[in-house]
C-alpha cells in the first residue's frame, strides 16, 4: 500500500477545472518530482494534498484512509506539512518563532526539533531572534523548511523552493534534502527547474494541463520525452 | 497649579478605564480584523452579567466577577465559533451589519430582561475610599485599582503573545491566516478562543465601569466610542498604544470637564480628531500591513 495516493483527483476554481482526475503514488521513503508549466496544475495539486482545497473524501488516501474532504489543519496534524511557494514566513515572527510554530499542530515523534534544525541549516541559528524578513531570499527558504520539518511530517511537500534564488543557494538547499530522507521522510518536489528535480527524485510526476502526461522513474525518459510531456507539443 | 495637576492625574485614571474598554477591540481587530459594532453592548451585557450573579447568588462584586469571567468567555467562544467565524472574508461588511445587528439585539435583549433602569454595581466602602498623594491631590482607591488593571492585563496579554504557543499562533494567524492553517493552526478555533479572551477583558472592564457609574441597557454604543477613539489614537495593533490613546482620551475628557463641566465629552472627541488629522495611522502603528 502507498503512503500517500490520489484517485482520479479533481480541483475546481468556481467554473474552472484544474485538474482533471490526477492520479499518484507516493511510496514511504520515496522522494517523488512534479514537473510541469506554468498554469499545469502543480500547486493546485498541492493545495489539494494540503486540505487548502477540498474535494472528495477518497479522492486523497493517506495511510490507507480517505483525506480528501478534511481541513488544512486536520491534514498537517496527520503528517503532511508543506513549504509553501514564495516561503510564506510570518513577519512579525522572528526566525526561531517561525520555526517554533511549525510544531504548533504537531511536534511527532522524531528526528527534529529547534536544535536539529539548527545542525541542519547553522546560518538560522545565528539569525534566531532577528525577524523573518530580515534574512536573505535563501535563509528564509530555510526557515520555510525547517518550520514544515518542526512537526515531523511522514510527507513533506516543497512547492517551489528554488523558485528567485540564485543557484549556488540552490545548491545549499538541495544538500539538505539527503539528510531529511535519512529521517525516514517521504518528499514531494514542485519544480520548475526539470534538472534539479531530476537529479533526486525516485518518481517523476509530469504535469500539462491539470492531466499527467508522463509519468515513471526519472532514468526511464529521454529529453525529448520530458520535452513533450512538459510543453505539451507533438512528437 | 495644584488644580491642574489634579486634573491631569484624574484624566491618567480615567484613561485605565477607556483602555479596558478598547483592549477588547483591539485584540479582536488585531487579529481577525474583525471590528465589533456590538464591543460596546457586550460590556454593558457583562456588566448585567455580574449584576445577575450577585443578585441571584448573594455574593460580593469581586466574587460575582470572578465567577462571570468564564460565564463571558464562553460567550464570547460561542459567538465567534457559531455566527462570527461565517461573516469573516474578504469582505468586511458582513461583519459589519452582523455585529450591529448584535448591537441592537443585545440592548434589546437586556432591556427585555432587566428593565431600562439603571443599575449600579454595590462594592461597599471602597467605591468612596481615597488616598492622599501629597501636595492636595488625592486619588480614589477604585480609579486607582483601575489604571493599575489596565496596565496588568496588558502585561499578561503581552506575555501569553510572545511567551506561549498559543499566542504565537494567535500572531501567525494575524500574518497569514491561510499558512497558520498549514501549521495545523485551525483559525475557527483561534478566532474563537481571541473573542472568548476579549470577553474576559470586557468583564474587567464592566467590573469598573459598574462600580464607577450607574448603567442601563442603552449605554453600549458610547462605550464602543470611547473604545475606537483610544484604539485609533494609539495605532492599531498596538495594545500599550491603545492604553495611552485612553489616557490621552481620559485626560482630555477631563481637562474639558474642568474649564465647563458640559464639554467633557466634547473635548474627548476634538482631541481624536487632532489626532486624527496630525496621525492618521496613530500613534504606534504597526510596522507592516
Amino acid at each position: 500500500m502507498s503512503l500517500l495516493e490520489t484517485r482520479d483527483l479533481t480541483a475546481h476554481y468556481r467554473d474552472l477545472q484544474a485538474l482533471f482526475g490526477v492520479n499518484t503514488r507516493l511510496e514511504q521513503g520515496d522522494t517523488l518530482a512534479i514537473i510541469g508549466a506554468n498554469g499545469a496544475g502543480k500547486s493546485t495539486f498541492l493545495r489539494s494534498i494540503t486540505g487548502l482545497l477540498r474535494g472528495a473524501p477518497w479522492s486523497i488516501v493517506f495511510d490507507g484512509e480517505p483525506i480528501g474532504h478534511l481541513s488544512a489543519a486536520e491534514i498537517m496534524k496527520r503528517g503532511i506539512a508543506l513549504v509553501p511557494e514564495g516561503r510564506r514566513l510570518f513577519p512579525s515572527l522572528t526566525v526561531e518563532e517561525n520555526l517554533l510554530v511549525g510544531g504548533y499542530g504537531r511536534t511527532g515523534s522524531g528526528h527534529w526539533n529547534i536544535s536539529t534544525i539548527y545542525s541542519l541549516f547553522p546560518k538560522l541559528r545565528e539569525r534566531r531572534h532577528q525577524a523573518s524578513t530580515t534574512l536573505s531570499g535563501g535563509e528564509q527558504q530555510m526557515v520555510a523548511i525547517g518550520r514544515a520539518l518542526m512537526s515531523n511530517p511522514r510527507v513533506l511537500l516543497c512547492d517551489e523552493i528554488s523558485l528567485g534564488l540564485a543557484p549556488i543557494i540552490i545548491r545549499d538547499i538541495y544538500q539538505a534534502l539527503p539528510k531529511i530522507k535519512e529521517t525516514g521522510t517521504s518528499v514531494v518536489i514542485v519544480e520548475q527547474d526539470i534538472q534539479q528535480a531530476m537529479k533526486v527524485a525516485d518518481r517523476l510526476y509530469c504535469f500539462q494541463k491539470g492531466r499527467i502526461s508522463l509519468a515513471g522513474s526519472p532514468a526511464a525518459f529521454s529529453r525529448d520525452e520530458i520535452h513533450h510531456a512538459y510543453f505539451g507539443t507533438q512528437k | 497649579m495644584t488644580g491642574w495637576l489634579s486634573v491631569l492625574v484624574h484624566g491618567t485614571l480615567l484613561g485605565g478605564l477607556y483602555a479596558l474598554f478598547a483592549i477588547g477591540l483591539s485584540l479582536i481587530f488585531g487579529i481577525m480584523r474583525l471590528v465589533n459594532l456590538a464591543h460596546g453592548d457586550l460590556i454593558v451585557l457583562a456588566a448585567f452579567v455580574i449584576l445577575a450573579v450577585m443578585t441571584s447568588f448573594g455574593v460580593d462584586v469581586l466574587s460575582a466577577l470572578l465567577i462571570s469571567l468564564p460565564i463571558m468567555f464562553v460567550i464570547g467562544f460561542a459567538l465567534q465559533y457559531v455566527i462570527l467565524n461565517q461573516t469573516l472574508g474578504r469582505d468586511i461588511l458582513p461583519p459589519l451589519l452582523v455585529t450591529f445587528g448584535f448591537s441592537i439585539i443585545i440592548q434589546n435583549g437586556l432591556q427585555e430582561a432587566f428593565s431600562a433602569d439603571s443599575q449600579r454595581l454595590a462594592a461597599g466602602a471602597i467605591e468612596t475610599a481615597s488616598i492622599q498623594l501629597g501636595g492636595g491631590i488625592a486619588v480614589g482607591v477604585m480609579p486607582l485599582l483601575t489604571l493599575l488593571t489596565a496596565i496588568g492585563v496588558i502585561f499578561a496579554l503581552n506575555a501569553l503573545f510572545y511567551w506561549a504557543p498559543l499566542g504565537r499562533a494567535f500572531r501567525a494567524t494575524s500574518d497569514d491566516p491561510l499558512t497558520a492553517q498549514l501549521m495545523g493552526i485551525d483559525n475557527r478555533r483561534i478566532f474563537a478562543i481571541a473573542m472568548g479572551i476579549a470577553m474576559i477583558v470586557t468583564a474587567i472592564a464592566a467590573f469598573y465601569l459598574g462600580i464607577r457609574a450607574n448603567f442601563d441597557p442603552s449605554i453600549g454604543p458610547a462605550r464602543l466610542i470611547y473604545a475606537f477613539e483610544a484604539v485609533i489614537i494609539g495605532g492599531l495593533g498596538s495594545l500599550w498604544g491603545t492604553l495611552l490613546g485612553g489616557i490621552i482620551l481620559g485626560v482630555a475628557q477631563t481637562i474639558g470637564a474642568h474649564i465647563n463641566p458640559e464639554w467633557q465629552i466634547l473635548a474627548g472627541h476634538v482631541a481624536f480628531l487632532i489626532i486624527l488629522i496630525l496621525r492618521p495611522r496613530g500613534l504606534f502603528p504597526r510596522a507592516f500591513d
